[in-house]
């Protein structure tokens, strides 16, 4: 014991410029402790990383930080003051902003008004509405944002709605700063811009704790990585002093040899052509093929129309033109009916938005593609309906308490396994999944990509959507870069890089 | 919370019987306590236990059961449906038209009655199926058409029938049971047998828990919207055609409100106004809850204006229930 304690490290509780920490924090839910005795400290001008699996605790832990929970035990000091976070307001009076994973923006509302919200400028109850477009326009243009404030925050994409998320949280001068995966929805540029505008932000002395997925994005701009597993805190590291390997071992308490699994079989014969597929929007004039026992990589940055090409593939989109043959023979696809007895699944970019039935259970989720299979008759066979869903359960290595478990407490990468077991159900032949990875944490994600292996050798073809270049790259026999709507080139396995993506992806 | 380490307390019971007892405790226990209260108070003792009572409530309430089972697909589907006690009068005065003033005969003067609502229901279908118009100003539209249509066909008055055969469905018996109840018995069924075993039930809860997700299963969405605002046409029409039987007469003003006393047994009965989910077997349970506390009340002799406050009470403290039980759960 003594020799430890005249030990100190550089920064530690002695140094001044600390700004926030968070001392043995515990919370707990009925049954489960959230959180269990963590602690966490942040420095002016320091991007601190929050790193964990899905379910580790880092969004209870911040939204503890945020006064939206509240910790049994534990104290949070800021600038060495105790402080008491009992709600929203009072994380806003001590400086503190968080850009949650969700956007919590006003559809119907500017985005000036947005940004503005609660606190409009003018006096009185009218707020002056020219003056704040102005104002809001100046903020948005000093942070780079190519963004008009007049819009109506509806009228944007999604990844330009996440930086006005971000600039609202900007905007209010705060001097802790949390976001939650800001990148899960935005492309590499504006990916780019918001590390360029975190820097600016440290350098005037903002701490800045920042939630991702994203080992390589660590590595660019965070300085410390903490890391939690199972609402406990395992450690804290300086970025430069650890590695991936090194982090997703503490992150999942193993460590994972072979991330991507992935054995290159020799393709078959072709499956699937698409020609000339357009939408008359968002896809113009997609040509690209697919054989038998191969996963085609589709790259390239958010908007390019990936997602749109594979809708309108399945049928979702009315009025797409174009010609589709599987194995040779020309089809007609007007529906995703038409595409699901013609052997295409689709496991949609947006799990809770595009797939799950959230309140409904584990079961309904995994059957609702082939009821038929059990309810005929007026008679529904619940044992098959259980043997079925079963089957699923055990296929992905899903992890649930009963099948009756509403699917909604899952955790992400769960969720993400019902859905792709729901379309395994189909018995497709070519299985097209978007983003399949996203928000997930490496645990599950590692087991995604064994079972995609596992499926190339029962026959069925994959096409995968991914923004992640390193999933892309390690994935697949070949890829595909899109960009407005187009394709730019195919690059075989061999070839691909992070760097030949690029040079196609950017427009 | 996302965790899966949260196991399930206590090996819960799969039977779909056990599963809805579980899931209605409270409005169940609240039925029971109701009945017990009438059965002993000394005002309705006498009363309120008596089997030909009891007929005489399930009567009561087998026009609004017959709505709400219709309306609660409707609910879970994401939707409602104002337009039922609009459409009760018009089938109703259409159906006794027929037989006084063009002489039909009364068997395809009733069907023609109950068509009546499967076209409304058909119509406010299509119209919300294939357009983004929210079935609240859609329904509110035909709701006021077809209250008016009875009003204009009628000029107001009751289309009179006095025919022993008329009556039969509204207040006839068949071996010493209601007609009417026999009728809500049978359709009660059907609908539970349509939500639970059959795939357009899965996809009513589909499309009403996640419409986006439901297109992306390839369900079609359409269909089923339309087929559900369809069967609560069917419903209204059929309810209109007994309580016009029960009256000797078609009635412009029949079924004024009917569509929120509806929607009161819906919502008593647990099912979620921001739809995909909800049970036809808490729906019946809200229809008795309102029917034997009205019922109860006419027999204390309170009058019926406090009958109403009464009624919004017990939905406020329904609603409430749920209210607190959602918290838990999400806790």
């Amino acid at each position: 014991m003594a020799p430890s304690l005249s030990i100190r490290e550089a920064g530690d509780d002695l140094s001044d410029n600390v700004i926030l920490k968070m001392k043995h924090i515990s919370k707990r839910f009925p049954g489960v402790y959230a959180l269990k005795d963590v602690s966490l400290d942040l420095r002016a001008g320091e991007v601190h990383a929050l790193l964990g699996e899905n379910g580790a605790g880092k969004s209870t832990l911040i939204k503890v930080l945020g006064g939206i929970y509240h910790a049994e035990e534990g104290e949070i000091e800021i600038d060495g003051k105790p402080v008491r976070i009992e709600s929203v307001q009072d994380a806003e009076k001590n400086g503190i902003a968080i850009i949650h994973q969700e956007l919590v923006l006003v559809p119907y509302m500017n985005v000036a008004e947005n940004i503005y919200l609660g606190r409009e400028p003018g006096k009185g109850f009218l707020a002056d509405r020219k003056q704040m477009i102005r104002e809001a326009q100046k903020i948005l243009d000093d942070l780079g944002m190519d963004i008009n404030a007049a819009s109506l925050v509806r009228d944007l994409p999604i990844a330009q709605q996440q930086m006005v998320e971000i600039t609202k949280a900007v905007s209010v001068n705060s001097r802790i700063l949390v976001m939650d995966e800001p990148t899960s929805s935005i492309s590499e540029k504006e990916v780019e811009n918001l590390f360029r505008i975190m820097r600016d932000l440290t350098k005037k002395g903002v701490g800045i704790i920042y939630i991702s997925h994203k080992m390589s994005e660590l590595e660019e701009i965070c300085d410390r990585v903490t890391v939690m597993r199972d609402g406990e805190y395992v450690d804290t590291k300086v970025v430069k002093e650890t590695n991936k390997d090194e982090l997703i071992a503490m992150m999942v308490g193993r460590t994972l040899t072979n991330y991507y699994v992935r054995d290159y079989l020799e393709p078959g014969e072709e499956l699937l052509r698409v020609e000339h597929l357009s939408d008359g929007h968002r896809v113009k004039d997609v040509s690209f093929e697919v054989r038998k026992g191969e996963i085609v990589g589709f790259a390239g940055l958010v908007g390019a129309g990936r997602s749109e090409t594979m809708q309108a593939l399945f049928g979702l989109t009315k009025g797409s033109k174009g010609d589709i043959y599987i194995k040779g023979q020309k089809v007609d696809i007007k529906t995703p009916n038409d595409a699901i007895s013609k052997g295409i699944a689709l496991v949609p970019e947006s799990r809770k938005e595009q797939g799950l039935y959230l309140i409904q259970d584990v079961r309904y989720n995994t059957t609702i593609e082939i009821l038929k299979e059990f309810i005929g008759h007026l008679n529904v066979n619940t044992k098959k309906e259980t043997e079925i869903t079963q089957k699923y359960i055990d296929m992905m290595k899903t992890k649930t308490p009963s099948q009756q478990q509403t699917i909604g407490n899952l955790s992400g990468g769960n969720q993400q396994k019902v859905m792709i077991g729901r379309w395994l159900s189909t018995n497709p032949e070519i299985l097209i999944l978007d983003e399949p990875t996203r928000g997930i944490d490496v645990g599950a994600k590692s087991e995604i990509y064994a079972i995609m292996n596992d499926l190339l050798k029962t026959g069925v073809s994959i096409i995968m959507i991914s923004s992640e270049l390193p999933e892309i790259i390690n994935m697949s026999d070949r890829v595909y870069v899109m960009a407005d709507g187009m394709v730019r080139g195919c690059i075989d396995h061999g070839e691909v890089s992070q760097e030949t993506i690029m040079q196609l992806a950017a427009i | 919370m996302s965790d899966t380490k949260k196991k399930g307390s206590a090996p819960v019971s799969t039977n779909p019987a056990m599963m809805f007892l579980r899931e209605n405790m409270g409005i169940i226990i609240a039925l029971f306590i109701l009945c017990i209260f009438l059965s002993v108070f000394p005002g309705t003792s006498s009363s309120f236990p008596t089997v030909k009572n009891m007929f005489n409530v399930l009567r009561q309430i087998s026009s609004n059961l017959l709505l709400a089972c219709g309306m609660t697909m409707v609910i879970i589907l994401g939707g409602i449906d104002l337009s039922v006690g609009s459409v009760i009068a018009l089938s109703g005065v259409l159906a006794a038209g027929c037989v006084s003033r063009y002489g039909m005969a009364i068997p395809p003067a009733m069907l023609i009655g109950v068509v009546i609502g499967v076209v409304i229901g058909m119509f406010n279908g299509i119209v919300v199926a294939k357009t983004t118009i929210p079935p609240f100003i859609v329904t509110l539209a035909t709701m006021n058409i077809a209250r008016g249509l009875a009003g204009v066909y009628t000029g107001g008055s009751p289309v009179r029938v006095v025919s022993k055969e008329w009556q039969f469905l509204g207040a006839g018996y068949i071996g010493g049971v209601p007609v009417p109840v026999i009728i809500m018995i049978i359709v009660f069924i059907i609908s539970v047998l349509i939500m639970n075993r059959t795939k357009i039930g899965r996809y009513i809860y589909a499309v009403g828990g996640n419409t986006l997700a439901a297109k992306f299963s390839g369900i079609s969405v359409w269909r089923v919207k339309f087929l559900v605002f369809t069967y609560s046409g069917l419903m209204a029409g059929l309810a209109g055609v007994i309580l016009a039987s029960r009256m000797y007469s078609g009635q412009p003003t029949a079924g004024e409100g009917a569509e929120m006393d509806a929607i009161a047994a819906v919502v008593v009965g647990g099912t979620s106004m921001s739809g995909g989910s909800g049970k036809l077997g808490g729906t019946l349970i809200g229809a008795l809850i309102i029917g034997i506390l009205s019922n109860g009340l006419n027999l204390m002799n309170v009058n019926s204006f406090w009958q109403t406050v009464v009624k919004g009470v017990v939905i406020l403290l329904a609603v409430f229930i749920d209210y607190i039980r959602n918290i838990k759960k999400a806790d």
